[in-house]
């Protein structure tokens, strides 16, 4: 296959991976979105493959590489459970980190393969370009790593800081810069391994003083990461397929990230100085003022009766149904509400769940059709006139302490009216604070009723009630 | 003058002219090419400043209900890393840089499978109502 040749190839694979995203749109246009991705990667490895000059062993290792890692990723995504979605992509983008820092290491050891010099003689053009996708690539593993042990629980949610944190982060970043002048100027091996231990110490570093329900900021800006990473690879090797995809993928994660900080009107450079929920002195006042204030709690008979005279609930979703594997149990409460004739709908705020869109998906596989899950804008005005708000696992983002008082750690956040309807129901499972440490008001409200238990017995012990 | 040496002084002139466009464009050709190559690099810059327009633009039309799927995706395109992990490991003299690309191509074929993999499982469940 002739260079020309092979170049187009990869420009049609990147045409069908823009059309990939373009389809997720609308979800009866993914499905096809998601076939053209498929195809604008086999046309991508096809046309590598087709290249004239590759040895046999290399055609082996080829073949072999592609079986073990795609064997390993079906057997992975066929297996994993929708609620653990999150770590899985944190673990993805690890991958795409360290598969950029291992093509990197394989251009400066065999630059003859991309034409981009003689070993030991790089063009200096490549080795900034190397160095970039390498530094970004050694982040966006360990980065990701560390997302994933805290999103699998292997370590806690909450932020890690120290004193001089900022300080030693934006040495170890100095440092970085001055070690890449180095290996530009050196093309040295053994300052390259030094770029990647550091760069990699610094993506460490970086994730751990951020706490648990940032992560959906923590996941898409990986996200975005992963595809700078793959960017620089592809100026280092001079790939198209490789720059285009790298800018979609770069330009999809930034762009998430800034929808779930909008999502908590928090800035980039706030969650990511991280330390959130840790030390808000407005938290502290408001739970010691709390103690004198009654709550009205009720049983799930209680639940029952005031959800059967409804004739409009809303259900409000949060991470707290996912890890109560809840979604099924309240798919049948709703099953059984519209079979009364009740209006069900249900209301995702922009930051549910542990990744942007965690919740339709957990929705979704308890077969809640689509077109009746809402986004925050849509139907936030329509709580006023709902009888029952359904508080299920969320807390601070149905929290009005956000539109009312200005010394709170939230406030400004865009949150969901559910004060406005007629019944708050809320269940949880004691009074403590969510993840912002502040106090919810809501819990003291007279239209405001709590449930205490776990969210999946409580929903299933108010079917039982309704059957 | 009349209009015989009129028109053969027109055709000298006509002559003169071919032969200074001879001469000028052999001129031109020993001077080599006027224009100067436009580095890769900017040729690759511009593709990928306009890749990061397209992606704006694309990604904003992306429903919200999506969200997650479009990571499942974004995920396994951006293995597309594996083409330059196969380049090295087919065409490198190096040991060194096989066993590098061979690593590449393993860990990228993990996400290409299982992005797609996970996405089509999450798409597959969206439904719209039955009525």
């Amino acid at each position: 296959m002739s260079a020309s040749l092979t170049s187009l190839a990869y420009l049609v694979a990147a045409v069908l991976f823009v059309l990939a995203l373009r389809g997720l749109s609308h979800p009866e246009t993914s499905r096809k979105g998601n076939l053209m991705g498929v195809a604008g990667m086999a046309i991508a490895i096809l046309a590598t493959l087709a290249h004239a000059n590759m040895s046999g062993v290399g055609y082996l290792l080829i073949v072999l590489g592609i079986a073990v890692g795609g064997g390993t990723g079906t057997f992975i995504a066929m297996r994993i459970q929708m609620t653990a979605l999150p770590q899985l992509v944190a673990a993805f983008h690890s991958l795409v980190g360290l598969a950029a820092v291992f093509v990197a290491a394989a251009a400066l050891n065999a630059p003859e393969a991309f034409g981009i010099g003689v070993p030991g003689h790089v063009f200096t053009e490549s080795l900034i370009e190397m160095s970039i996708g390498l530094a970004i690539g050694a982040i966006t593993f360990s980065g990701s790593l560390i997302a994933f042990a805290k999103l699998q629980a292997l370590m806690k949610g909450s932020p890690i800081s120290f004193r001089f944190q900022h300080q030693l982060n934006l040495g170890l970043a100095v440092l970085l810069v001055v070690l890449i002048l180095v290996f530009i100027a050196t093309s040295s091996q053994t300052v390259f391994w030094l770029i990647a231990l550091l760069a990699m110490g610094l993506g460490f570093l970086l994730i751990i003083p951020i706490g648990g329900a940032d992560m959906p900021v923590v996941v898409s800006m990986l996200n975005s990461y992963s595809g700078w990473a793959a960017c620089g690879i592809g100026f280092t090797i001079q790939n198209l397929a490789l720059i285009i995809t790298g800018a979609l993928v770069g330009a999809s994660g930034a762009i998430l990230s800034y929808i779930m900080c909008k999502g908590m009107n928090r800035s980039i450079f706030n969650v990511l100085l991280g330390g959130f929920g840790t030390d808000t002195g407005g938290g502290a006042a408001a739970a010691a003022g709390a103690s004198d204030r009654t709550v009205r709690s009720g049983n799930a008979e209680d639940a029952a009766f005031i959800l059967k005279n409804a004739s409009k609930v809303i259900i409000v979703p949060g991470y707290g149904m996912a890890v109560a594997q809840a979604q099924h149990s309240v798919r049948e409460l709703a099953d059984i509400l519209k079979k009364e004739g009740v209006d069900v709908k249900y209301a995702i705020h922009p930051v549910a769940g542990r990744m942007p869109g965690h919740m339709n998906v957990l929705l979704a596989e308890a077969n809640v059709p689509y077109d009746e899950v809402f986004e925050l804008d849509e139907i936030n005005s329509e709580f006023s006139s709902a009888d029952v708000a359904y508080v299920i696992g969320a807390n601070d983002v149905t929290n009005p302490a956000a539109k009312t008082d200005p010394k709170s750690a939230i406030y400004g956040m865009p949150i969901l009216d559910v004060e406005k309807a007629g019944t708050v129901l809320f269940i949880k499972r004691s009074m403590a604070s969510g993840y912002a440490g502040v106090e919810n008001e809501l819990f003291f409200r007279p239209n405001t009723m709590m449930l205490f238990g776990d969210a999946k017995k409580m929903t299933e012990q108010i079917v039982k009630a309704l059957g | 003058m009349n209009p015989t040496q009129l028109a053969d002084q027109a055709a000298l002139l006509a002559q003169r002219a071919f032969d200074l466009a001879d001469n000028a464009r052999a001129l031109a050709a020993g001077a080599g090419p006027v224009a100067e190559a436009v580095e890769p690099f900017v040729f690759l810059f511009a593709v990928f400043l306009m890749a990061c327009f397209v992606g704006y633009y694309v990604v904003w039309n992306v429903t919200p209900a999506l969200h997650s799927p479009l990571m499942g995706v974004t995920n396994a395109i951006s293995s597309v890393i594996v083409v330059g992990a196969m380049l090295a490991t087919g065409l490198a003299f190096s040991g060194w840089a096989m066993g590098f690309g061979f690593i590449a191509v393993t860990l990228a074929s993990v996400n290409i499978f299982g992005g797609f993999v996970v996405t089509y499982r999450m798409l597959q469940m969206f439904k719209k109502k039955v009525r």
